[in-house]
């Protein structure tokens, strides 16, 4: 693939609502793949004070990109798979429905499973795994399905 | 024995605050918890770390026990102080700590268990000798039962809610017809306030002081009182103006009254804070009416006369510390009196929530103004209106009304109504400045009337 093809293809997704494209052609893969709503946060939320204006934050910005924010319903650890040895629930740009379950808040040495409320596609994870979240804090940024 | 690295407040308001600046005296990191809707508050500035709980009402955050326990494990704290109200009396919430191996800054789950149920404190109280109203030693069966017991210790009579709190529920019975109209309904009344529809029957003192003593136990059992404070001026059953020491009180007065107190303290192996209440009859018998098992909204008036931190006292008590005081190394200075400001319509006691435009809380020498509240913050309709206490500590009782009067006269509340127009009167009041009242000096007085 020549590079004014690719700059071509750059070129061509700009002025488009499409944020990420891939091409497979006899031996070469090119995935191109854009993250506007992501560039004007970059701020990892911290429990307590940090955390509250981080949450005022990403809804603003999750606002205007329509993106729905999933919250954290309890204080807790939040943890991304079911177990340390097992693979994250999921991952950004996965797909997921209304129902399946993103994560896990342990609270009081229970696993409380965190169900997605939209179907979509991840856009991005708010939390490491491993840290304390607060009531209403943000976990996810979704892109709901059309 | 050291003292926490740092401690959960389970609390809002002035409370939480008071109990915030406590912790940093002491070197203790502190974490407090909130609400949704109290995300700027005072507490949450202050402390060095804070905690979203949950949504505005209060059953969903600052009752909600996994919540706070999980927000003491996230931080590391190793103790948790619950403040008033909230989950300061449930025994459950101190069961639910030690388990998560978290010091509960207060006494025991079962001397909250004996302190929530009033005959079975009674009874206790009974036995050892000490003087209660006279009346049923457990709660009636039914409304025979009440009738055969009303009769015995003559009308008028009071129904109590067995499980009961803060006056509610509480019924005044003046005659045997009264009576048969009344059980049901204030049987009906404790098992929507409380879940239990105990009830049981004391004799109706009418000419009465609320009295009440401060005490402090360590883990052996050693205890102190720290004085008397009268709490007499109330409206139905609530608190408004709290003093100590009580006026007409001497050290024979305050050696009994104390001596008592720490007998039944003794007698239910308390621990930490608490506080004996009692009532004081028109020919100065003392009865035991109940006990309350953690801090108090008036503590701050014993502090004033004692210079003793009751909340500093609590923590290092909770850390497995001996007292560090002996009876005699307490002294009583002076005289102190506490207002609790609430935002509410002074005439007709209706909550006033909305926003706090303007706050400038009163000072200099000897007034102390224990406060959540500064100008822009929205008092929520959530939680109950107290904002603010004014203390004040005079050379004497005189003295502390002067300086009363002119400390609420320079408070500056503007954009909500408040109780201070409603105190000011009650400093005006004759009966009140000559200390000839009773629990009934609303009723009888014209400040009260409207």
């Amino acid at each position: 693939m020549e590079l004014d093809e690719i700059k071509n293809l750059i070129e061509l997704l700009r002025d488009t609502d499409i944020t990420e494209i891939q091409i497979e052609r006899e031996g070469s893969k090119l995935k191109i793949k854009r993250e506007k709503f992501l560039s004007s946060f970059d701020v990892a939320p911290q429990p307590g004070k940090t955390a509250a204006q981080a949450a005022e934050a990403e809804k603003e910005v999750a606002e205007e990109q329509r993106l729905v924010t999933l919250t954290s319903p309890i204080v807790g650890i939040f943890h991304r798979a079911p177990s340390p040895e097992a693979n994250p629930f999921v991952e950004v740009g996965s797909r997921v429905r209304k129902g399946q379950v993103l994560c896990i808040v342990e609270a009081m040495k229970l696993m409380n499973e965190i169900e997605s409320d939209t179907d979509g596609i991840i856009a991005k994870i708010l939390v490491e795994n491993g840290q304390p979240v607060e009531y209403g804090e943000p976990l996810f940024l979704i892109e709901p399905a059309q | 024995m050291h003292l926490f690295k740092k401690i959960l407040i389970a609390n809002r308001g002035e409370i939480a605050v008071r109990i915030i600046r406590a912790c940093h005296e002491l070197g203790i990191r502190t974490a407090v918890v909130y609400s949704d809707i109290d995300r700027n508050t005072l507490p949450v500035r202050l402390s060095d770390e804070a905690v979203c709980i949950g949504p505005a009402p209060s059953a969903q955050s600052y009752l909600n026990i996994p919540a706070i326990i999980s927000a003491a494990e996230i931080t590391d704290a190793e103790a948790v102080h619950p403040g008033y109200g909230f989950l300061a009396e449930n025994p459950q919430f101190v069961e639910a700590c030690t388990a998560s191996r978290i010091t509960f800054i207060g006494p025991s789950a079962e001397n909250i268990r004996i302190g929530g149920n009033k005959s079975k404190a009674r009874q206790i109280m009974k036995r050892k000798g000490i003087p209660v109203v006279p009346g049923s030693d457990r709660p009636v069966a039914d409304e025979e039962d009440a009738l055969k017991t009303a009769r015995k210790i003559k009308f008028p009579v009071i129904l109590k809610p067995s499980a009961g709190g803060g006056g509610k529920g509480m019924r005044i019975v003046h005659d045997e017809k009264d009576l048969r109209q009344m059980y049901q309904m204030a049987q009906r009344e404790a098992v929507a306030a409380f879940g239990n529809g105990d009830l049981y029957i004391e004799k109706y003192l009418s000419d009465i002081r609320h009295i009440e003593v401060q005490i402090l136990a360590d883990n052996k059992g050693n205890m102190v009182h720290l004085g008397e404070r009268d709490c007499s001026i109330q409206r139905r059953h609530q608190k408004l103006i709290e003093e100590a020491p009580f006026i007409f009180s001497n050290p024979k007065f305050r050696k009994k009254i104390g001596d008592i107190a720490i007998k039944a303290a003794k007698a239910m192996k308390y621990r930490n804070a608490g506080t004996i209440e009692f009532i004081l009859d028109s020919s100065n018998h003392i009865y035991f009416m109940e006990i309350n098992t953690r801090i108090q909204v008036e503590h701050p008036v014993t502090e004033m006369i004692t210079n003793v931190d009751i909340i500093k006292e609590q923590i290092k008590l909770a850390a497995g510390l001996p007292l560090s005081l002996r009876q005699e190394d307490i002294g009583f200075s002076g005289h102190s009196i506490e207002c609790r400001v609430n935002a509410e319509d002074p005439e007709r006691f209706l909550p006033s929530p909305g926003t706090v435009s303007l706050f400038i809380p009163p000072g200099g020498q000897g007034v102390r103004t224990d406060t959540a509240a500064f100008s822009g913050w929205k008092v929520p309709a959530h939680y109950d209106s107290l904002i603010a206490k004014v203390i004040v500590h005079g050379r004497d009782r005189a003295e502390a009304i002067v300086k009363m009067r002119r400390a609420l006269r320079e408070f500056i509340i503007e954009g909500i109504k408040t109780t201070i127009p409603f105190y000011l009167k009650i400093l005006d009041s004759p009966d009140f400045i000559s200390g000839n009242f009773n629990t009934h000096f609303l009723e009888k007085n014209s400040a009260g009337d409207k």
